[in-house]
Order: C-alpha cells, then structure tokens, then sequence
C-alpha cells in the first residue's frame, strides 16, 4: 500500500512539474500554447516514446533491453531496402515487424534459455543488429517513399494539431496500460520483477513472459523505425542512434525501478511529457540545445536522489518523534485493559 | 556437518575453477589473437607493418586504459557508462585550454587527468553515498558530462594548428619500438592488477562484488571501496581523454562517442563476470585489444567495414554464452546441484 501511495505521489510530481513547465513555456513565449507547437513538442520524441511502453513492462520484470536503438535502426534499413528493390510498404512494413519480433525474441531466447544477463545479451544484439542494419543498406539514404506514408509521418489528425504518429503511441499506452495494470499478465510481470524465484514456484511461467517481453519490445522497435522512416521521409541505417539511453531515461524518470517490480505506465507517459515540454520550451527560449542534455542527466539522478531523502527525512523525524514520546508501558497496558473490557 | 564441509570444500573447488576459466579466458584471448594475426599477416602483409601496428596499438591501449577501470567497478558489482562522456569532456577542455594558451602542456594534461578524477568522484559520491543504482547514475552523469562538453565547446572544434607545436607527437614516439602510449597502458595493468592480487583493498573490491552483505558483515566498508574504484575509473578515464587528445589532434565536443560500448564489450569479451565478483585487469585489457585488433583485421581484409559492428555483437554474445555454459557445466560436475 506504502508503495502505491509513494507512486501516486511520484506521478503527481511529474504532473506539477509538466503543468509548471507549460506555465513558463506559455510566459516566455507568446506562440507556445499554440496548436502548432504542440504538434512539434509531441512528435519530437514519438519514436522515444512509443519504445519507453514496453521497455517499462521489461524492466519492471526485471530485465532491460538495449537494443531497441538497433531495432529501429535496423526496420529503417529493411524498410528501405526493400522499398528501393520495388517491394511495396504493405509487404514491407509487416516484414520489418516480423524481423522485429524475431530480434526481440532471440534477445528472449538467449536471456531465458541461456540464462544470460540480459544487459550483456542486449548489449551484443545492439552491436549486432546495428551492424546488420548498415550491412543490409551501407551508407546511403532511401527516399522517395509514396506520400501517404510520409503524410502518416508528418501530418495531423485532420481538424485536430495531433499528428498520427502520436495516436500510434496513445493507442499503446493504453494498451499497454491495460495490461499492466488491469490483467494477470501485469500482476505477473510485477511479481516476476519482485522475486523471480516467489514467481516461479507460485505457478509464474517465468521464462515464457520474458520471451513475450522482449518480443514485445522488438516489434515496438520495429513499428518505431516505420514512424521514424515516416516522419523523415528517408531511411537510413543510422537511424535513431544513441535513442536508447533517452528512452530508458523516461521509463526512469517515470518512477520505474531499475531493479525491477516497481513502475506505472502513467508515470512513463508523464515523464514523455516531461522531457517533451522542457525540451520545448528550451528551444523557444533559446536557450542553448545543450542545456537539454544537462537537464535530463540532472532529472534523471534527482528522480531517484529526491524520494530517497524524502525516505530518509521521514524516517529520521519519525526517530525524533519517538525519542522524545517514548510509548510507555504502563500506556499500553492500560489501552489493552481497555480493550479488554469492552470485548466483554 | 559433514555435509557442510563437504559443500563448502566442493564451493571452494567451485571458487578455484572460476578462477581458472578466467586464465583459460585470458589465455585462449592470446591464442585467438595470434592465430587472427598470423591469418591476417598472410593475407595482408602490411598488417605487420609499423605505419599499420603502432596506430593500431596506440587506439587499443587507450580503450584498454578505460577497460581496466571499468572491469574494476564491474567487479564490484557497478557499471559506469559515463566514461565516454568523461573522455570527450577532458579531450574538449585540455584542447580548448591550450588553444587559449591558459596553461602550457604538462599542466593542461594534468588537468586533464584531475578533472576526470573529478568527474569519477562525483560518480562514486552518487553510487556510494546517495545510494543511487549506478546504471541509473552514470546513464545521468552521461548526459550530464556530455551536456557540459558542447555546452563549452558551442558546437565548434579545436583543430591540429591551434595546439602547441609538437603536442600530437608523444602518439608515435616509441620506446625500443614498442610505442609510449602502449607503454603506459602495460603500467597501469601492471599496477592496478598487482593491487588487486596482493592489497587488502584488492580482496575488498572482489568481495564487495561477490557478496556485498557478506562484505559489509566482514566490516568492510562497501562505501568507500565503491567511491574509490568509481574515482580511480574517472581518472583512467581522464588519462584516456588525454592521451585521446594527442592522438587525434583535432577536438570536437563529440569526442569518443560510443566508446562505452566498446568498454563494456571488451571487458565482457575478457572474462570479467557482469554481475561482479569475478575477472581480472589484464583480461579486460586483453578484451580492448582482441576487439581493436579484429576491427583492423576487418579493414586489411577488405571485408566491409559494416561488418565490424555485427561481428562485435557475436563477439560479445559468443563471449558470454561460452562463459555461461562453462560455468554450468562445471557447477554441475563439482556440487552436483542443477544450476536451476
């Protein structure tokens, strides 16, 4: 219950620290509530975003998975590849999904069946699907994809400032959500990231939820490298390098527990907008880009440093408290006199 | 009773087997690099060449430099993933501090080395006395150095004619041939695998690793070694930026982008167990320069060079699969116990 109260209250930090934001960001500058900028500030980071839903549910089972970058980079060269060799997007785009299921679930596969760490394995699959993704379509760039899809990538909602890439990722965070919180199957990621070993002999199929994890993961990846090709109008196979540490950024950031067993998908969700709006208003203040990268480094040790004082603040004056009201005895015995009669 | 001896002397045959695949790492490391030279040399001679080997060497002793502090907080059961961040940091202000002629070398890369003890301490302050997880603080610290590094530099770059005359050249001096920077990274193997093997501190920082209860039980204090290994990899780290610095002249805030992975891959590919404990310098070492050997291979040959990151990824998987199953088979054999 104490944990559940100490999220809650986690989320509703993040909340006052978007609504402060969006309260600067509307001072400082007269064009930021517009809806314009808010098709800007939500699409900057769709495909960071949309990777943080599942790498959440990975990690609260206790596991993480590095190699998304390299998925969405490797989608983005099959999917160029394929596009430039005249294979049309509605053949292409379920074969990258495919690929990204098979990635995520040889990721599964070795961190169940081999018992692998999985920061080493995904470690590996990085490199390795990386280097698949240059091989695959080496330097150049493919564009010219058919304006539908670019129109998906760039475009809103008609009548409304929300682009469709974000509606993808609403769409799986409720999900998502869902599932996480809603079903079994979220019960027994939690109870997997709590006690793996508790989960196992509680009837926990263990191995085959991590499987369906990191599966899970790869095809979000995957889906993430058609947006990103999308929205960029052009694939490459360096696509979304170096992603991975944002994405795993928000989850933190969101309240998810590294070691596991703790996390919420409204927390991640809040932390997307956290890091969107400052990242917006950064730019229409001008102040320089860098001061981002500052900024989220700082959030992100603060978001474990701050409920760790306050932890530490609670329990010392609690000490203090009990040091100067020190329960008596003769109290104690008296209330249980007390209760004592009125059972009879 | 008897039971207890029993499993005890069966763990600490257990503990002596460990110790020897970590030898056996180390040792068929070699035997797989001489075997990939000889192949290479025979199918491209200029591989042995010295305008081939000393750049070649140069590069691995570096990574091997930040491998070596990064495989002695992998040990103690951390990870840091900052040490890139503090490499391009030190390479960018040293660079920019001789451009504005503030210090003359030897101070600028004194500098350099004490900002990234800094930089390390700050680390080791978070891990050890804020108690953050250190993936979680070194993944904010790497944004953070990284932030400050273009933050300095404002986007522009410290070319080779605005440092002192001369200053790149320590990259090529070589010592009875074998080159300086290689030399220096041989010393700091040297010395931090000998306080590992014979100092108390080196028994704490395996401890630490192996079993943290255990150690803080035995009084030891598991702050203060994680501080110091966190430190003593800021400062390698920093002595990497410089020597960086020199080899390449040329500095912008991007500086040794991506040299994490490599880092971390080479001090998995040499035998130092991710969940601490286990594993040594020299391994880690050994790991730096199989890798950097293998992606010259790769250019000599005239594979692709996008072969290169793939071939990283098996290394790596390969590398920890055969740890793994090495393991089992000898749990299985020596405690009789299914590791399941």
């Amino acid at each position: 219950m104490t944990t559940i109260r100490r999220l809650v209250r986690w989320e509703m930090l993040l909340a006052i620290l978007v609504v402060a934001l969006i309260a600067v960001g509307a001072t400082v500058s007269p064009v930021f509530l517009s809806a314009n900028n808010f098709s800007n500030l939500s699409a900057a980071l769709t495909e960071v975003a949309i990777m943080a839903l599942p790498m959440a549910l990975v990690i609260i089972a206790g596991e993480i998975d590095l190699s998304v970058e390299a998925m969405l980079g490797l989608s983005c060269a099959v999917l160029g590849f394929l596009w430039a060799e005249g294979v049309p997007l509605w053949i292409g785009i379920p074969t990258v999904l495919i690929i990204g299921a098979l990635g995520g679930a040889l990721n599964g596969l070795l961190v169940t069946r081999f018992m692998l760490p999985s920061l080493v394995v995904t470690l590996g699959t990085l490199a390795l699907f990386r280097g698949l993704a240059l091989v695959v379509l080496g330097p150049r760039g493919v564009s010219r994809f058919p304006e539908w899809f670019t129109t998906f990538g760039f475009r809103n909602v008609p009548g409304t400032p929300i682009p469709w890439p974000f509606v993808i990722f609403a769409i799986l965070a409720i999900v998502l959500g869902f599932i996480l919180h809603r079903t079994w199957a979220g019960r027994h990621i939690y109870a997997v990231g709590r006690n793996v070993e508790a989960a196992r002999y509680s009837g926990v199929r263990v191995d085959r939820l991590k499987l369906s994890l990191f599966t899970l993961s790869g095809v979000v990846a995957a889906l993430a490298g058609v947006i990103f090709t999308a929205r960029f109008a052009s694939a490459r196979a360096d696509a979304g390098e170096g992603m991975t540490l944002t994405v795993v950024t928000i989850v933190l950031l969101g309240g998810v527990n590294i070691f596991g067993g703790r996390g919420t998908i409204p927390g991640v969700v809040l932390a997307f907008f956290t890091l969107a709006v400052l990242g917006n208003v950064l730019r229409l203040t001008r102040v320089s880009t860098e001061m981002q990268s500052i900024a989220t480094g700082a959030l992100l040790i603060l978001s474990v440093v701050v409920p760790m004082v306050a932890q530490q603040l609670k329990l010392a004056i609690e000490r203090v408290r009990r040091d100067r009201h020190p329960p008596s005895v003769g109290h104690i015995a008296g209330a249980e006199a007390a209760g004592g009669e009125e059972a009879i | 009773m008897t039971e207890t001896v029993a499993a005890t002397s069966s763990e600490g045959r257990l503990g002596r087997m460990v110790t020897t695949v970590a030898r056996q790492r180390e040792a068929s490391l070699v035997a797989v690099m001489l075997i990939l030279g000889v192949f290479v040399a025979v199918q491209a001679p200029q591989f042995l060449s010295v305008s081939n080997l000393v750049p070649v060497t140069v590069l691995a002793s570096i990574i091997a430099i930040v491998a070596v502090g990064e495989a002695l907080v992998i040990i103690t059961r951390n990870v840091d993933l900052s040490v890139e961040a503090i490499m391009g940091l030190v390479a960018f202000s040293v660079a920019e501090i001789l451009s504005r002629k503030a210090l003359d070398a030897p101070a600028a890369m004194a500098f350099g080395v004490g900002l990234g003890l800094v930089l390390g301490m700050f680390n080791g302050f978070l891990v050890s006395a804020l108690r953050v997880p250190a993936i979680v603080a070194t993944l904010g610290t790497l944004s953070l150095f990284r932030g400050f590094d273009y933050l300095i530099a404002g986007g522009k770059q410290v070319t080779l004619t605005e440092l002192p005359p001369g200053y790149t050249d320590p990259a090529r001096w070589t010592i009875v041939g074998v080159p300086l920077f290689v030399l220096i990274a041989v010393a700091v193997v040297v010395v931090t695998s000998l306080v590992l093997r014979q100092t108390t501190f080196g028994r704490q920082v395996y401890a630490v690793g192996s079993n943290p209860d255990a150690a803080a039980i035995l009084g030891i204090r598991r702050g203060v070694v994680v501080f110091t290994v966190f430190s003593v990899c800021g400062l390698l780290s920093g002595l990497a930026g410089v020597m960086w610095g020199i080899e390449f002249g040329t500095i912008n805030a991007g500086a040794a982008t991506g040299v994490t992975l490599q880092v971390v891959a080479a001090v998995v590919v040499g035998g130092v167990n991710i969940f601490g404990g286990s594993g040594t310098v020299v391994g880690a070492a050994l790991g730096a320069l199989f890798l950097t050997l293998v992606s010259n291979a790769l250019i000599l040959l005239r594979l692709s060079q996008f072969w290169l990151e793939a071939i990283y990824g098996l290394v790596i998987l390969l590398a920890v699969a055969a740890d793994s199953f090495v393991l089992r088979r000898l749990r299985r054999t020596f405690t009789g116990r299914r590791s399941r």
